[in-house]
C-alpha cells in the first residue's frame, strides 16, 4: 500500500489535462444532430421486426398458428419457439461465466410474465409487422401465477418447472439465489448491546428511462460477416452471447456501439440482439428491432424490488456493534442480475459501517412479474434506503445528531473491510482496505451547504413544515478481480494519436475522460487524441460500461498504454539525438545539452527513415481493488400536513471520488443521478393490475422529473488521491443515486415526525403517518 | 397526398401517405437529428420548430403543414458553423448522451425568438416538455439562461 502511495505523488504533480474542464470529444456531432445513434442508418431491403408479447403472467403455449400472419403482404418471416433448439442462457450482459441464472430461451413454449416474448415478425414495413402480430393465433393454457415474493418460496406454483437449469439455487422453491454470510458473532454481540433496533423496509420496481429506446440493427457485410449495430453498454458480451445463442462463430460477428442515448444499466442486457441477428441469419436481410416506449416500460428491464429487514445492535454512545441484514429480492420471471444485484445490496450496505459483527441472509425469488435487471447503483440504492433510514431512527431514539452518528460509524482510512471479501459480487471477493476516504469532509461540507444546524433543530409548526435529512453511502470502482479493459494507442506524424479503447461511452463522457488521461500522459493537448471506442472488430476488449468501472479500470488501461507509447517516443528521441539521457517536455524530447527533437519529427522518421516502425502500444488493466467512492446527500424539503404532499427545495450531494478527471462531466453525473432518485422517492414506481400487468406504461403515467419538477441541486467534490486509481481517481457514475431517496425520507421525519420505511413516498402514506386518514 | 412547405429553408413538395406524421416523414428523409423517444408526445426528443414554435413532430400530421415553415437542428447550425446555442450547450456541459439535445436546443431557440432575455422560470417552462435522463437539466437550463 505504501508503494502505491509513493507512485501517486509523482502522478499528480502539475497536471494539465486531468482535473480540467474539457469540451466533450463527441459534443460537436451531438449538438449538430449528426447520424451517430444506432437507428440513424438506412439499409437496402431492411426488415422491421415486431415482437408479440404475452398478455398472460403465466401460461403454456398450446399452439401457435402463424399461417394468416405470414400471408400479410410484406411479411418475410415469423419465428416462434418451434424455430429454435432448446438452449438456456442469461440475458445479463456480464463477464463469463455469468453469475446469473441460465433460465431464458430466445423464444419459449411457456410465458412467465406479462410482456414475455412469444413470437417475432419481420416485414418490409413496421405497419406490416404490426398487422401480422395481430394475426398470430396463440392458444394459451393459462396457469396460476405468483405475484407476491413473500409467498414464492412456499408456493406450489413454480415459475420455472425445468429441473436442469444452471445457476438457479432451488427451482422447486422459486429460489433464484441465496446468500448467507457472517462476520464475528452477531447474536452474542446483540445481547451485549444497549439497544437493538429492528425494522422492515421495502422498495418498488423502478425504470431506468433512458430516452433512446432499445434499438438494434443487424446485417451481413460484404464479407458475409454479421454486423450488430446496437444501443448497448456491453458490446463484447453481446458478441459472446449472440454467438452462443445462435451457434454462430464469434469471429464472424462484429458489434458496433455507436453513440448511445443513455443506458443506466438497462442496456447491460442482451435484450433483442439475439432475436434481430436470428432474423438476419434466417433471411440474409438486414433487420431492425426498436422497442416502443410502452415496450420499454413493461417488456424491458427495471430495478429489483426488495424487502429488507434490518436489525442493529447499538451502544448508548451510538457505536454500532452488530448488523443483521435480511433481503428478500423479487427477481421477477427470470434471474438475470438477481444474484449479483442482491450481492451488491449486501456488500455495499454492510461495507459502509465498521461494525465488527455482521450477518446476511439474502434470498432472490422468482415471481410472474416484470423482469428487473441492472439499474445504476445495482442494488446499492435498495440497501442504503434501508440502512440510512434505520440510522436516522437510531439517531432520533438516542438523541444523537444524524451527522454525528455517521461520523462515529462509517469506515475510515486504513480500515480493513473484511465483509467485502466475504461477500464479493456473486461469489467470494478480495480483501478490501480503505486507502482513501473524504467522508468526514463530505459531511461537514454538506452540513454547511444545507444549513443543517439551523434547519435540523428549528421548531416545526404550522400546516407546511420544513425539514432536513441526510445520509452517507459508499459504492465501488469496478468489480474487483473481474472487470478488465484494454486500450491501444498509435502515433501519427503530426503528433496526434489514435486511441482505440474498449471503454463503452453510453453518454457518460468516457471517450472524453480517456482522451484526457492519454493527453496527460503523452503531454499533448486533448484535441490531439482521436478516440474510437467499443467496436469488437476495431478496439481491444472491455467488459463494458457498468459497475462504475470505466474511469478506474478502462482509464487505467489507457494510462498504461499511453505510458508505453511515451517511453517509445522518448527512446526514439534519444536515438535521434544520440544521447543517453533526455526528457519529454511540451511535445519535444530534450537532451541535457538543450538540443531537441519534436514528436512530429520522431514519428515521421520512425515511419520513413530511421529504424522504421510504428510507435504504438497496447495495455490491459484489471484490479483486485475496488476503492469505494463516498457520498453524503442532504435534502431540504417541506411537507404539507393537510395534503401529504412533499416538496423538495434542495438537494446537496457531496462526493469523494478521488481525483476528478473532468469536473464538469463529474458534476453532470451527479446532477443526472439525483432526479432518478427523487423519482424513486416520490413519483416513479411501476403499478401492476391484479393479473400482473404493468399499467403505467407511458411517460405520462410513469412520471420522470422534468425541468419544472427539479429542486435546487448543489454538487460538490472533496479531493482525495486514491493510490490505486489512474491519477488518483475513483468512480462517480453510480454513487450519487443512492442518497436522495433516503435523505428525503429522513427529512420528512424531521419535518413532521412521520417515519417512511417504504418507497414510493405518497401523500397517502404521509397522511396515514399523521393519523389523518 | 402532397403539400408544399418550407423545410430547413428549402421550398419542399412533400409526398406522403394519409396519416403520416412529420416525425416519420423527416426520418424517412434521413433527417436523423429528430429522435424517437416515445412517439406519443411525452418526451420531446422529436421536437422541431413549426412557424417558430417548438412542437413534437410525432404528433403533427403531414397534411396539416401546407405553407408552414419547419426547422430541425440542421437549420440552426452545422458542424463547421455552430449556432450560438449549440456552442453554449457544449461549453456548459449541457450535453451528455446527446439524444435529447437537438430537441432541447430547438425548444430553447423557440423561447429565445420570443423573448431575448428569458428568466430561468421561463426557460424551465419552455423545456418542460423535453425529457432528459442524464443531466438533471441543471446545465441545459444554465446554457439557455446565460445566452
Amino acid at each position: 500500500m505504501n508503494d502505491k502511495k509513493e507512485d501517486k505523488k509523482e502522478d499528480n504533480a502539475e497536471m494539465k489535462y486531468v482535473g480540467k474542464k474539457t469540451a466533450r470529444v463527441d459534443g460537436l456531432a451531438l449538438v449538430s444532430g449528426q447520424p451517430v445513434f444506432a437507428d440513424d442508418i438506412k439499409l437496402r431491403n431492411m426488415l422491421h421486426a415486431k415482437i408479440l408479447h404475452s398478455p398472460h403472467a403465466h401460461a403454456h403455449i398450446k399452439s401457435i398458428d402463424t399461417s394468416v400472419a405470414k400471408k400479410v403482404p410484406g411479411v418475410k418471416l415469423v419465428l416462434t419457439h418451434e424455430d429454435f433448439d432448446l438452449h438456456y442462457y442469461t440475458t445479463a450482459g456480464q463477464g463469463y461465466p455469468e453469475p446469473s441464472s441460465r433460465d431464458t430461451r430466445i423464444l419459449d413454449s411457456t410465458v412467465r410474465f406479462v410482456g414475455d416474448r412469444v413470437a417475432v415478425v419481420a416485414a418490409d414495413t413496421i405497419a406490416a409487422a404490426e398487422e401480422a402480430i395481430e394475426k398470430i393465433k396463440v392458444e394459451y393454457e393459462v396457469l396460476e401465477a405468483i405475484f407476491d415474493p413473500r409467498e414464492s418460496m412456499t408456493s406450489k406454483i413454480l415459475v420455472h418447472e425445468q429441473s436442469d437449469l444452471t445457476m438457479v439455487h432451488d427451482h422447486k422453491r422459486n429460489l433464484i439465489a441465496e446468500l448467507k454470510a457472517e462476520l464475528g458473532d452477531v447474536e452474542t454481540a446483540m445481547k451485549g448491546c444497549d439497544h437493538v433496533f429492528e425494522e422492515e423496509y421495502s422498495v418498488p420496481y423502478a425504470q431506468q428511462s433512458h430516452i433512446e429506446p432499445h434499438i438494434v440493427v443487424t446485417w451481413f457485410d460484404e464479407h458475409n460477416r454479421l454486423i450488430i449495430r446496437t444501443a448497448t453498454q456491453v458490446p463484447f458480451h453481446v458478441r459472446r452471447i449472440v454467438a452462443e445463442v445462435l451457434n454462430f462463430p464469434v469471429g464472424r460477428i462484429r458489434v458496433i456501439k455507436p453513440r448511445i442515448g443513455g443506458g443506466f444499466g438497462s442496456k447491460q442486457e442482451i435484450l433483442n440482439e439475439e432475436l434481430c441477428a436470428a432474423i438476419t441469419l434466417k433471411t440474409g436481410q438486414p433487420a431492425r428491432i426498436e422497442y416502443t416506449r410502452e415496450e420499454e416500460l413493461y417488456a424491458a428491464r427495471s430495478r429489483h424490488p426488495q424487502i429488507l429487514k434490518v436489525r442493529m445492535g447499538v451502544k448508548d454512545d451510538g457505536f454500532i456493534e452488530a448488523i443483521d441484514l435480511n433481503i428478500l429480492e423479487n427477481g421477477g420471471a427470470y434471474g438475470t442480475h438477481s444474484l449479483t444485484v442482491m450481492s451488491v445490496t449486501a456488500n455495499k450496505a454492510l461495507s459502509f459501517y465498521a461494525a465488527p459483527h455482521k450477518k446476511l441472509l439474502g434470498q432472490a425469488v422468482y415471481t410472474n412479474m416484470s423482469v428487473p435487471g441492472a439499474y445504476r447503483g445495482y442494488g446499492a440504492p435498495q440497501g442504503f434506503f434501508a440502512m440510512e433510514v434505520m440510522l436516522d431512527e437510531i439517531a432520533a431514539k438516542l438523541k444523537i445528531d444524524p451527522t454525528e452518528l455517521r461520523h462515529k460509524n462509517y469506515v475510515k482510512e486504513g480500515d480493513d473491510v473484511p465483509i467485502a471479501k466475504i461477500l464479493g459480487e456473486g461469489g467470494e471477493g478480495y480483501p478490501m482496505v480503505i486507502y482513501t476516504s473524504g467522508m468526514a469532509d463530505c459531511i461537514e461540507e454538506g452540513k454547511k451547504l444545507i444549513d443543517w444546524d439551523k434547519l435540523y433543530s428549528e421548531e416545526k409548526t404550522g400546516r407546511v413544515r420544513r425539514g432536513v435529512g441526510m445520509i452517507g453511502c459508499g459504492q465501488g470502482s469496478g468489480i474487483p478481480g473481474i472487470d478488465m479493459a484494454a486500450a491501444f494507442i498509435k502515433m501519427n506524424e503530426d503528433a496526434s494519436f489514435n486511441l482505440l479503447a474498449g471503454a463503452t461511452d453510453i453518454g457518460t463522457g468516457s471517450d472524453t475522460m480517456i482522451a484526457q488521461i492519454a493527453a496527460e500522459v503523452l503531454e499533448v493537448p486533448v484535441e490531439k487524441i482521436i478516440v474510437y471506442s467499443s467496436d469488437t472488430d476495431m478496439t481491444p476488449f472491455d467488459t463494458g460500461a457498468y459497475a462504475s468501472s470505466t474511469t478506474y479500470i478502462s482509464g487505467g488501461a489507457v494510462k498504461k498504454a499511453a505510458e508505453k507509447v511515451k517511453q517509445q517516443i522518448l527512446d526514439m528521441g534519444k536515438k535521434l539525438l544520440k544521447v543517453e539521457e533526455a526528457k519529454i517536455e511540451n511535445g519535444n524530447v530534450i537532451a541535457n545539452d538543450g538540443q531537441s527533437v519534436s514528436y512530429e519529427e520522431i514519428c515521421t522518421k520512425a515511419f520513413y527513415t530511421h529504424e522504421q516502425h510504428q510507435i504504438m502500444a497496447n495495455a490491459s488493466h484489471m484490479s483486485y481493488d475496488s476503492p469505494p467512492p463516498f457520498n453524503t446527500t442532504f435534502a431540504d424539503i417541506e411537507v404539507d400536513t393537510e395534503t401529504g404532499i412533499v416538496r423538495v427545495h434542495k438537494i446537496v450531494s457531496v462526493s469523494d471520488a478521488g481525483q476528478i478527471i473532468n469536473p464538469q462531466m463529474a458534476e453532470g453525473q451527479v446532477e443526472g443521478a439525483i432526479p432518478q432518485s427523487l423519482g424513486y422517492a416520490l413519483s416513479e414506481f411501476m403499478v401492476f393490475d391484479d393479473k400482473g400487468a404493468p399499467i403505467n406504461t407511458n411517460f405520462f403515467d410513469y412520471h420522470i422529473h422534468t425541468t419544472i419538477d427539479m429542486p435546487e441541486i448543489v454538487v460538490k467534490f472533496v479531493h482525495t488521491d486514491e493510490p490505486t486509481g489512474p491519477f488518483g481517481a475513483k468512480a462517480i457514475a453510480e454513487i450519487p443515486i443512492n442518497g436522495p431517496a433516503p435523505a428525503i425520507a429522513n427529512a420528512i421525519y424531521n419535518a413532521c415526525g412521520v417515519r417512511i420505511r417504504e418507497l414510493p413516498i405518497t401523500p397517502e402514506k404521509i397522511l396515514q403517518g399523521l393519523g389523518k386518514i | 397526398m402532397k403539400i408544399a412547405f418550407t423545410l430547413n429553408g428549402q421550398e419542399t413538395k412533400a409526398e406522403f401517405t394519409p396519416g403520416e406524421t412529420l416525425f416519420h416523414y423527416l426520418r424517412s428523409d434521413e433527417i436523423y437529428s429528430v429522435k424517437n423517444g416515445c412517439e406519443l408526445g411525452e418526451c420531446g426528443a422529436c421536437t422541431v420548430l413549426v412557424d417558430n414554435k417548438a412542437q413534437n413532430s410525432c404528433l403533427i400530421l403531414m397534411h396539416t403543414l401546407e405553407g408552414t415553415v419547419v426547422e430541425t437542428i440542421e437549420n440552426l447550425g452545422s458542424k463547421s458553423n455552430l449556432h450560438h446555442l449549440q456552442q453554449k450547450f457544449i461549453d456548459e456541459g449541457a450535453v451528455q448522451c446527446g439524444y435529447c439535445t437537438p430537441g432541447m436546443i430547438l425548444a430553447s431557440e423557440a423561447l429565445l425568438r420570443e423573448s431575448e432575455q428569458p428568466t430561468s422560470e421561463q426557460v424551465k417552462d419552455a423545456l418542460a416538455g423535453n425529457l432528459c435522463r442524464c443531466t438533471g437539466y441543471v446545465k441545459p437550463i444554465k446554457a439557455v439562461c446565460n445566452e
